[in-house]
């Protein structure tokens, strides 16, 4: 298993990805899931948002110059995204593509779990700053966005915000303990107790 | 103060609080399909691990399966690479495989009931997010990520925080013609699809209690697109009757001493919750879905609401979800024109929906444009209909008759939409492109309104077609 990666903070350009319920069928649409590995899936993010039947472009925010950049990216979400289906092939795709985090109004449960366990921060701000920061960086997108999970704020261009996670995602994260393999691996013993405890793997078991 | 299922479930399957605040939770039943495992088996190899109790997860095929023919290899290159892999990862692991043709192959969420795999009590998960049905028996159940399915084969745990419960309570009796569909729809489009986030549903009282098995898991099935991950049922009398005799269920004094446990596993009378919400059964009409998420719904006999009806920050998703199904706001949602009408999935593809697709059936035709499909959940609903004649009824009445799979409820194998096609369906989820093609338009309804839809070409009321 991996060493542990300690993640404290996320430096980025930002990239807007507005609108309420977006699904995890819109980042990913099911016929790319056809595949035994998560590779290549960086091409397909939004695909059906962003190009037409044709393959024209659309204009969507991913393929606008305006917020092309290198190096690590930051989403700025409004509510409930990545809700619907469980596909880790969603934040695979939005990794793939160059998002190290998120920061949002609100994220459906299965897909910040999903995040977290590839060390994606899904950080929480309320409406009027995420409405603000997305004001802000689509007015001037050429500057960094801090996200730091340990002080629990955002920073941009030098107006810093309030975030907010879960304790336990903050601690998963700062303590590189959000792959979760080797932390459950540990407790073998403990593991069996607790089977042997349950009746329907000892007493009435098939 | 009591406690709920939920509280028991999770102390009996907690192993140990983690330093983070999470709970490793010992999970019972892992159940595996060929889309979302291929890479935990990946994983798993890389990172040279064992799976810890193979005998706790079963698997089967369902997304990508052809539903005209069973003939190897399948036309699509893609979707037998992916057969191929879950033959290959159950052997290398040693982990039972439902294959295709076995008789006991279906959609995962169909298969475990039937099989009586799924009982009260236990923790269930599954990478879909579906596994919610499982909820129906009692059981903890939720839909997880590949990694976590990774963690699941390596530890038999995940590490998971624990949810709040909303007890959801539907008074009175439901009418005629309408159907557990109806409430869990009603139910999200009064709570919202985001208003489950953080939370387990419990749905009880007496339309419940009255719920066939099946129709509970319809209900189960669709938590999560009301935002809750999981949702249950408190098991009763119906549960066991369902779960005696089934392959994998305990026999004998087993069984009563199991029966004995799971009454013990039920929320207490005085249970605490985080949140209490009552709704009405007898005011809930059949309901479909005009938009593009499964909030989007109304009784079939009102009219679309127009945008201004919805808080200021739904107003867009509204505008763009009419923008998208080409419906007009103010018009009645009966009468929408269908291309396409299907019968199926893990929400709706259980014998009791398909007898009540074919009550339907059998008073008409498919009308001439459109295209009905008729998708058993698993071989073994697939028997049972066909030992009643229902395959037969539904072939009478214009309906094709498809073997077991997902089909087009995610279109992840050759039943898709074409362009922009309208789909009445009895699946779960009316996302944009959900059906297979970018463009195709979704309507959700029971099966038995999705009957009605085919035979009549337009959206109906099945109520007036079964002169109830």
């Amino acid at each position: 298993m991996s060493e542990l990666i300690h993640i404290r903070q996320v430096k980025g350009r930002p990239i807007p990805l507005r609108g309420n319920d977006i699904d995890t069928d819109r980042i990913i649409p099911a016929r790319f899931m056809k595949a035994v590995t998560f590779d290549g899936l960086g091409r397909y993010v939004f695909v059906d948002v962003r190009f037409d039947a044709e393959g024209r472009s659309q204009g969507h925010v991913m393929d606008d110059p305006r917020f092309e950049a290198k190096g690590p990216r930051i989403a700025l979400v409004n509510k409930n995204f990545g809700c619907g289906s469980s596909r880790e092939h969603a934040p695979q795709a939005l990794l793939r593509w160059g998002i190290k985090a998120l920061l949002g109004e609100s994220f459906a449960d299965i897909f910040f779990g999903n995040c977290l366990t590839l060390g994606m921060p899904c950080v929480s701000a309320r409406e009027a700053d995420v409405l603000a920061l997305m004001a802000a960086v689509e007015e001037d997108p050429a500057h960094d966005l801090t996200v730091d999970v340990e002080a629990r704020t955002a920073t941009y261009r030098g107006t810093t915000y309030p975030v907010t996670l879960p304790a336990s995602a903050r601690s998963q994260l700062l303590e590189g303990t959000w792959d979760a393999t080797r932390i459950l691996l540990q407790a073998e013993q403990q593991v069996r107790q607790t089977a042997a405890r349950l009746p329907y793997l000892s007493r009435f078991t098939r | 103060m009591g406690k709920s299922l939920l509280d028991k479930v999770w102390a009996a399957h907690t192993v140990r609080e983690l330093p983070s605040g999470q709970t490793q939770l010992f999970i019972g039943l892992h159940l595996i399909h060929e889309v979302t495992s291929p890479q935990a088996f990946q994983m798993m190899r890389e990172q040279g691990l064992k799976v810890l109790f193979p005998e706790r997860t079963f698997a089967t095929v369902d997304h990508i399966i052809p539903t005209d023919t069973r003939r190897r290899p399948y036309a699509d290159e893609q979707a037998e690479g992916m057969m191929s892999a879950i033959e290959r990862n159950c052997h290398e692991f040693g982990i039972r495989f439902f294959n295709a043709g076995s008789g006991e192959q279906g959609i995962v969420h169909v298969l475990g009931p039937e099989l009586g795999l799924t009982q009260p009590g236990m923790t269930i998960a599954c990478g879909d997010s579906h596994t919610s049905t499982h909820g129906a028996f009692g059981a903890v159940a939720f839909g997880i990520g590949t990694s976590q399915v990774r963690d699941l084969l390596a530890s038999q745990c995940l590490a998971i925080q624990r949810p709040k419960v909303r007890r959801i309570t539907i008074d009175g009796a439901l009418g005629p013609g309408v159907y557990a569909k109806d409430v869990i729809l009603h139910i999200i489009r009064r709570l919202g699809v985001k208003g489950g986030v953080g939370y387990a549903y419990e749905y009880g009282g007496p339309v419940l209690e009255r719920m066939s098995m099946e129709a509970r898991m319809t209900v189960c099935n669709m938590s999560v697109e009301g935002g809750a991950r999981l949702g249950y049922v408190n098991p009763d009398a119906t549960t066991f009757e369902y779960v005696r005799g089934r392959p994998f269920a305990p026999a004998g004094e087993d069984f009563e001493a199991a029966v004995a446990w799971w009454r013990s596993m039920a929320s207490d009378a005085d249970a605490s919750y985080d949140d209490i919400v009552r709704l009405d059964g007898a005011g809930i009409a059949p309901t479909v879905t005009w938009g593009t998420n499964p909030g989007q719904a109304i009784g079939v006999d009102e009219r679309m609401p127009p945008p201004e009806a919805f808080a200021a920050d739904e107003r867009a998703v509204t505008e763009d979800a009419y923008a998208h199904m080409d419906l007009k706001p103010g018009t009645p949602i009966r009468g929408t024109r269908v291309d396409v009408a299907f019968i199926g999935s893990c929400t709706n593809g259980r014998l009791s929906d398909l007898r009540e697709a074919a009550r339907v059936a059998r008073l008409g035709h498919v009308a001439p444009h459109v295209k009905a499909l008729v998708v058993p959940g698993s071989e073994a609903v697939a028997r049972a209909a066909e030992a009643e004649g229902l395959d037969q009824i539904f072939r009478h009445a214009g309906f094709e008759w498809r073997l077991p799979g997902c089909s087009m409820c995610l279109a992840m194998n050759p039943d898709k939409l074409v362009g922009r096609q309208v789909c009445a369906s009895s699946s779960n989820r009316n996302f944009k492109g959900r059906q297979g093609s970018p463009s195709g338009r979704t309507l959700l309804m029971s099966p038995a309104m999705v009957a009605a839809a085919a035979i009549e070409g337009a959206v109906t009321d099945v109520r007036e077609m079964l002169g109830d």
